[in-house]
């Protein structure tokens, strides 16, 4: 196999642009503001398509989802890169995916999001980044006192094909319950009909950029978690750089679409409430930490095989579902009901996670 | 006979804090690295030229890579 360019530092800041390229044009195309692009909320979305929560204004089936796993299935294919494995603590990873999840909704964003909704003027994004980026130490911290969830083993191939083939599962189910205007039910899907739900790029052009980023992504390993962790654990540049193009891209490409508005106030789906921007995504920084990826790369991962981040991903579909039917989600009126007593209990449970599964050698 | 490590069936970042750490430890000009995935091969790689060190041969066989690396 010839050397991988997406590997090189060049394709890691091509990948990086491509996605803050895409990003600002979904959103031009239909999707909320500054999300083109947030894994945690549009799997929350598909949470709630499915019926797992009831909040109306977040209920869609995002293609772009979809497509991450396939374009990630497909690059692991083509250059044999995909490897069947699993069995490195699976259920750690499901409880590490429902508090990322509800850290990131505290926040309103992944990582994806926080860069996007920075690049797009929102300057409580800054609080999430600092948040973030402290969660990703106390991770570092963990890793280098000899945190390890374990090895994985290899399983069959077809055990490895199971997550693409829900997400494509998913895509059919969206062909065979179409959205209907004005409807909120298509067949056993929710369609939200307004809110950020609602807003959305026309399925085939979400689906296709899904399916680009996917396949571009699985073979350059891009991660925002893993971009700070390894800044801070090995003083590396390599994905941080990635992280740096998306920002610099996403922000060029907001101010050619007049996207870009910047403040603290009136940000689309977003609130101020700085202390729990900052905490919740520190809560979601260290479970991503744990599990090793955001919420992207585990999309990617779980598309070439790994069926460990498979599991995380529906921890994180399944924690959108606690989150909003039991209130832990902010909303751009602040933070919801029960959110900080699910942020305080979330951080003890990746505490104890991180001091109690060590190994050594 | 140069040390090895055996990183099979972990993710990042844990085959780059094995190789860190046997680069600390261990006295031996040259480390073997085993892996399985593309993506810690290319770390262990990359950590590896900023160690001051090269990657003298990527060896795969079926899924895994054997990286056989020496101190500049």
């Amino acid at each position: 196999m010839t050397k991988n360019f997406f590997g090189t530092r060049t394709g890691i800041i091509v990948v990086g642009a491509v996605i803050g390229i895409l990003a600002p044009l979904l959103q031009k195309l239909g999707n909320p503001g500054n999300m083109g692009i947030c894994v945690a909320c549009f799997e929350r979305d598909i949470s709630g398509a499915l019926g797992f929560h009831r909040a109306a204004v977040v209920q869609y089936l995002r293609p772009e989802i979809i497509g991450f796993v396939l374009g990630a299935l497909a690059a692991a294919l083509l250059f044999k890169d995909y490897r069947a494995r699993t069995g490195s603590a699976p259920f750690v990873r499901f409880i590490l995916g429902v508090f990322a999840m509800i850290g990131a909704l505290v926040f309103l964003g992944c990582p994806w999001r926080a860069l996007l909704r920075l690049s797009g003027g929102d300057l409580n994004a800054i609080l999430g980044l600092a948040g973030l980026i402290t969660g990703i130490w106390i991770g570092t911290l963990f890793l280098k006192n000899g945190y390890n969830l374990g090895r994985t083993q290899k399983t069959h191939f077809s055990a490895g094909l199971l997550m693409p083939l829900v997400m494509a599962g998913f895509l059919i189910l969206m062909f065979i319950f179409p959205q209907m205007d004005q409807q909120p039910q298509s067949g056993i899907l929710f369609y939200s009909i307004k809110g950020p739900g609602a807003m959305h790029a026309p399925l085939f052009i979400a689906l296709i950029a899904g399916l680009i980023i996917g396949f571009i992504a699985q073979r350059s390993r891009f991660c925002t978690m893993g971009a700070f962790r390894d800044l801070i654990l090995f003083r590396q540049l390599h994905l941080i750089s990635g992280v740096i193009a998306l920002v610099v891209a996403a922000f060029v490409m907001n101010l050619i679409f007049a996207q870009f508005n910047l403040g603290f106030e009136k940000q689309p789906v977003a609130h101020n409430v700085h202390i729990w921007n900052f905490i919740g995504m520190a809560l979601a920084g260290l479970a991503f930490a744990l599990a090793g990826g955001c919420p992207g790369r585990q999309l990617f991962l779980a598309g070439e095989g790994d069926g460990d981040a498979a599991v995380f991903v529906f921890g994180m579909i399944v924690g959108a579902g606690f989150a909003h039917n039991f209130g832990l989600a902010s909303s751009p009126a602040g933070v919801g009901p029960h959110g900080i007593a699910a942020v305080v209990t979330g951080f003890v449970v990746c505490l104890f996670i991180g001091f109690t599964m060590r190994k050594t050698a | 006979m140069a040390t090895t490590v055996d990183a099979r069936g972990l993710s990042c970042p844990q085959p780059v804090l094995m190789f860190m750490n046997a680069i600390k430890t261990s006295a031996d000009r040259e480390l073997i690295v085993l892996v399985d995935t593309d993506a810690s091969m290319e770390n262990v790689s990359r950590a590896a030229e900023s160690k001051n060190c090269t990657v003298k041969d990527i060896n795969r066989k079926d899924d895994e890579y054997r990286l056989t690396i020496t101190r500049n």
